[in-house]
């Protein structure tokens, strides 16, 4: 175990940005000053910001220091549950970065950004086919802002039917986007619970379900990383009060080219791009929320939307019952070329990936229970969730645990999440670990589990080899200090 | 497939360790009407070199700077962007992290989003900024409901002269919510008319863009006092921020909340997106905000550190009554920001913005000298409106073939200015490039 034990390194200190720097250096070259200066109203001149100069060396060795301070996929295991941190493919950047991508003005005449009308259209097909349904929009910049357009096109489409409705079922295992993008839309959020197997019951439904709820939001597969199995029955009892199903996709990397979102009667189903399509999280962002509908919401989709026409592409507005734009442009399109160079590398065996993903899952699973409380013994899909019951006695938590896991080399699983799981460890590895790593990381749970009952104290101040040790979150939040 | 490291062995090993033979039967939870019947109709793997290929054909058909001189704005922005961001952008650390929950693996994101609000809130004149939201409309919408929040009022008061998109994403966030909209004219020197405006008593807020859609620097102070006068909001939209490094910010002249799109500051233009949601207030405000916060601590032993904070504000704590149901947000493109913001300096920001105003002067002067018209007479920063004569249309589609986009119409938000343009110059486009323009508008 020795061996994989995480180390320190040569980790060099690095002060404030503005503690650096001498008045008048400068990290970028001028250009040339080929016109004259013209005079400027003393009244609309300001001071300009207070911002430290630095010479191009220092600039650079800021930000690599800081670099080091991080973990990332490309370090190590990121087994985050419900967030995919799948390797993120290193071509996809090259593709993203070409200067007709990455240079083009959003308001080139379409003559001038065919290529990337194409790309557009062809990847809202292909997200159409991966998961069932009939139309997408990729304008929403990240899975909330998807959750959020989805909600206003329930809202439209009732509007449209002539019943506005007050209220929302959202089971007690969603994400909390879900019902803060329906408090967003005046929704008043109903929650439900699931049952004793971890997914929701018809029952549960049908005694909430009435004509004043809009439709139910869920998440399948769900946050314990359960596939909802009565999820066709749902839909039929939500449809048959006038409801709509809104699947929040974030799991989608386990069911690709297994499961028909359209034919279990998803509506409407936001993807993210930064998780199932291997964009990069860019450690908050940016990402990519398309939303997916069927042909009955299509009407209400976000404009403008990409059209064809004999072969060439426009971007049009014409459509009446659109809900209007959600971006300031057609979304992050620079996150789209990732998510197309990906699909286009893996073509069908994208199937592969989500079969391996919910292995890797199970695998874990097998090889941690007994070790780690395994509150829903079932096959799981692409994550599985612990909780930290059986080192209660030694008292020692889920957080003691994750920060331990820190000194192993690895990132920390989701904790806490979902709530309906006290002490929850929320484990999801991705179809891109190897075998061997996470034999790794099983073992390290393992070690630590021992170390939990034998020598507590061990993860009570853990994480030894980090920067820094555990942070004091309470002062920081009743005292913020939130500029320098 | 080279990012799937299973071996049939490894498969078929960890298959038995799950007690199963096959790994369709993974899947046997999922009711059998559920599964798709057909394989995914998508197109063949391609290699990376035929990938490569691929995506160059694509994006070899889309007219960019230099091969094409494109004087539009409108909020995008043609900045030089150094080498050395682009190249620290790329460290994975930064690229391949999670949003910092776990900080002290992520002390690095934590710091330079710590700095970047930093940056922000004093390029802005504000007392605290957040590690970002989505873009510039998204930043205004979220600005609004945050004064509704505040004020508990059911009306907003919206100048015309904000970019026309921000203004349909408005409509959009705040359709369902009842609350209602009014627009603002604007005066003949194309600056927002404040004299138009009555009965300011329930709005929540007023929200201006300076410098505005036509490149008008506005009369912040003015809209200021309007607002606290009647117990309301200022708030500031912007497009094009490097502004705020030679006219006054926000701040100085009396915004409550201010916020834009901070794709100027480094950010490639990527048809869009991903660009870069500031979002600053007052400290008074902090608790209503939305968007993450990074904040200053020590850990056990004393040592500076960084952690989000203040997240009872936030939906996973809140849920249905967090400030926003924002989660992921553009952290790598604010790290970008801070970047070149920390590349520029306090001096090299402040002469830049300047060699804009002049060149975008340069040009102007230039324009009304071969006999075309600027309409209005307010100061500008990086653009302004031209009016040209009828028939300017058909010139305008002979430039595109000489890979020349002068400007853009405005006649498709502004039906009423027929014929005339808004141009953009920055930095970018040298003295000669500017003569070309006013020879071949001229022709």
């Amino acid at each position: 175990m020795n061996k994989s034990l995480g180390a320190t390194g040569l980790i060099l200190n690095e002060p404030l940005l503005w503690e650096r720097g001498k008045k008048g250096r400068c990290g970028f070259s001028m250009p040339e000053r080929d016109v004259d200066s013209f005079p400027l109203d003393g009244d609309i001149l300001g001071e300009g910001p207070d911002f430290p100069d630095l010479s191009e060396v220092e600039v650079i060795r800021h930000y690599t220091r800081l670099s080091q301070w991080n973990f990332g996929v490309d370090t190590g295991m990121y087994p985050l549950g419900s967030c995919t941190m799948k390797y993120n493919p290193k071509v996809n950047e090259r593709h993203a970065a070409l200067p007709g991508f990455a240079s083009a003005h959003p308001l080139l005449p379409p003559v001038l950004s065919q290529g990337i009308l194409e790309l557009m259209f062809e990847l809202e097909k292909y997200l159409a086919e991966i998961t069932g349904m009939d139309a997408v929009t990729l304008q929403p910049a990240a899975g909330a802002h998807g959750e959020l357009t989805g909600m206003l096109l329930i809202y439209a489409y009732h509007k449209k039917m002539g019943s506005l409705r007050s209220k929302i079922i959202v089971p007690d295992t969603a994400h909390g986007t879900n019902p803060a993008s329906a408090a967003l839309c005046g929704f008043r959020p109903v929650p439900v619970k699931s049952n004793e197997k971890g997914v929701l019951s018809p029952e549960a439904i049908r005694e909430v379900m009435d004509e004043e709820t809009a439709g139910i939001m869920i998440t399948n597969p769900n946050t314990l990383g359960l596939f909802e199995e009565n999820i066709r029955e749902i839909a039929e009892i939500v449809h048959a009060k006038g409801g709509i199903v809104y699947g929040d996709g974030a799991n989608m990397n386990a069911v690709m080219g297994i499961v028909d979102m359209g034919k279990i009667g998803f509506d409407i189903m936001h993807l993210n791009l930064h998780k199932t399509f291997s964009t990069p999280h860019g450690g908050g962002g940016p990402g990519s929320g398309p939303v997916c509908v069927k042909s009955h919401i299509e009407p209400f989709l976000p404009a403008p939307r990409v059209i064809e026409k004999k072969g060439k592409f426009f971007l049009s507005d014409e459509f009446p019952e659109s809900i209007g734009k959600v971006h300031t442009f057609y979304g992050n399109f620079g996150v789209m070329v990732k998510a197309y160079s990906y699909i286009r590398t893996m073509g069908p065996s994208l199937k592969r990936a989500s079969q391996l993903a919910v292995l890797n899952a199970n695998y874990i699973k097998e090889t941690l229970k007994g070790t780690y409380d395994l509150p829903y013994d079932r096959p799981c899909m692409h994550e599985c969730v612990f909780s930290d019951r059986l080192q209660e006695p030694h008292k020692v938590t889920t957080l003691d645990i994750a920060k331990r896991l820190m000194d192993y080399g690895f990132h920390p699983p989701t904790i806490y999440f979902p709530l309906v799981v006290h002490g929850a460890i929320m484990i999801e590895p991705t179809e891109t670990e190897s075998k061997e790593d996470i034999d790794r990381f099983v073992e390290a749970l393992k070690a630590i589990a021992k170390e939990a009952a034998e020598n507590r104290e061990l993860l009570l101040k853990a994480p030894h080899n980090c920067r820094v040790t555990r942070l004091d979150e309470t002062t920081a939040a009743r005292k913020p200090c939130l500029t320098g | 497939m080279r990012f799937l490291p299973h071996t049939d062995e490894d498969v078929a090993s960890m298959l038995r360790a799950v007690g199963l033979t096959d790994i369709d039967s993974l899947f046997s939870t999922i009711p059998v009407d559920c599964r798709r019947t057909t394989d995914l109709n998508l197109p063949e793997a391609l290699s990376e070199w035929q990938l490569n290929n691929r995506m160059n054909i694509l994006a070899s058909s889309v007219a960019t700077f230099p091969e094409y001189r494109v004087f539009a704005g409108a909020g995008s922005y043609e900045h030089y962007i150094p080498e050395s961001v682009s190249y620290l952008l790329g460290r994975s650390e930064f690229v391949t992290s999670y949003t910092p929950y776990q900080p002290e693996m992520s002390q690095g994101t934590l710091q330079a989003i710590y700095e970047y609000q930093t940056l922000a809130a004093r390029l802005l004149g504000m007392e605290v900024a957040n590690a970002s939201l989505y873009d510039g409309a998204t930043a205004l919408a979220e600005a609004l409901l945050m004064a509704l929040r505040i004020t508990k009022k059911k009306r907003v008061a919206l100048s015309s002269l904000i970019h026309p998109f921000y203004q349909q994403v408005v409509r959009t966030y705040l359709g369902p919510t009842g609350v209602s909209i009014d627009e603002i004219p604007y005066d003949k020197d194309g600056r927002t008319d404040y004299a138009s405006l009555k009965g300011m008593e329930d709005c929540a807020a007023l929200a201006i863009q300076s410098p505005n859609f036509l490149g008008s620097i506005e009369k912040l102070r003015e809209a200021a006092d309007l607002a606290h006068d009647n117990n309301s909001l200022l708030i500031t939209a912007f497009t094009e921020p490097l502004a705020y490094a030679l006219i006054k910010n926000p701040g100085s002249e009396g915004a409550d909340i201010a916020c834009g799109e901070g794709q100027s500051l480094g950010i490639p233009r990527s048809f869009g997106g991903p660009g870069l949601g500031m979002f600053a207030a007052s400290m008074k405000h902090v608790r209503s905000m939305p968007g993450r916060l990074v904040g200053k601590t020590l850990d056990e032993e004393g040592r500076l550190g960084f952690v989000l904070t203040l997240a009872t504000r936030e939906q996973h704590i809140r849920r249905e009554k967090a400030t926003s149901n924002i989660c992921t947000n553009n952290s790598l493109c604010a790290l970008a920001s801070a970047m070149y913001m920390a590349s520029l300096g306090g001096t090299g920001i402040k002469e830049l913005a300047r060699l804009n105003y002049d060149k975008s002067e340069y040009l102007k002067g230039q324009l009304k000298r071969a006999g075309f018209s600027i309409p209005f007479k307010s100061a500008t920063f990086n653009e302004f409106v031209v009016e040209f004569p009828d028939g300017f249309e058909s010139t305008y589609k002979q430039l595109l073939k000489q890979k020349i986009v002068a400007g853009l119409p405005l006649a498709p938000w502004y039906p009423e200015l027929y014929n005339h343009y808004l141009l953009c110059v920055t930095e970018t486009a040298s003295k000669e490039d500017l003569d070309t323009l006013v020879r071949e508008v001229k022709s």
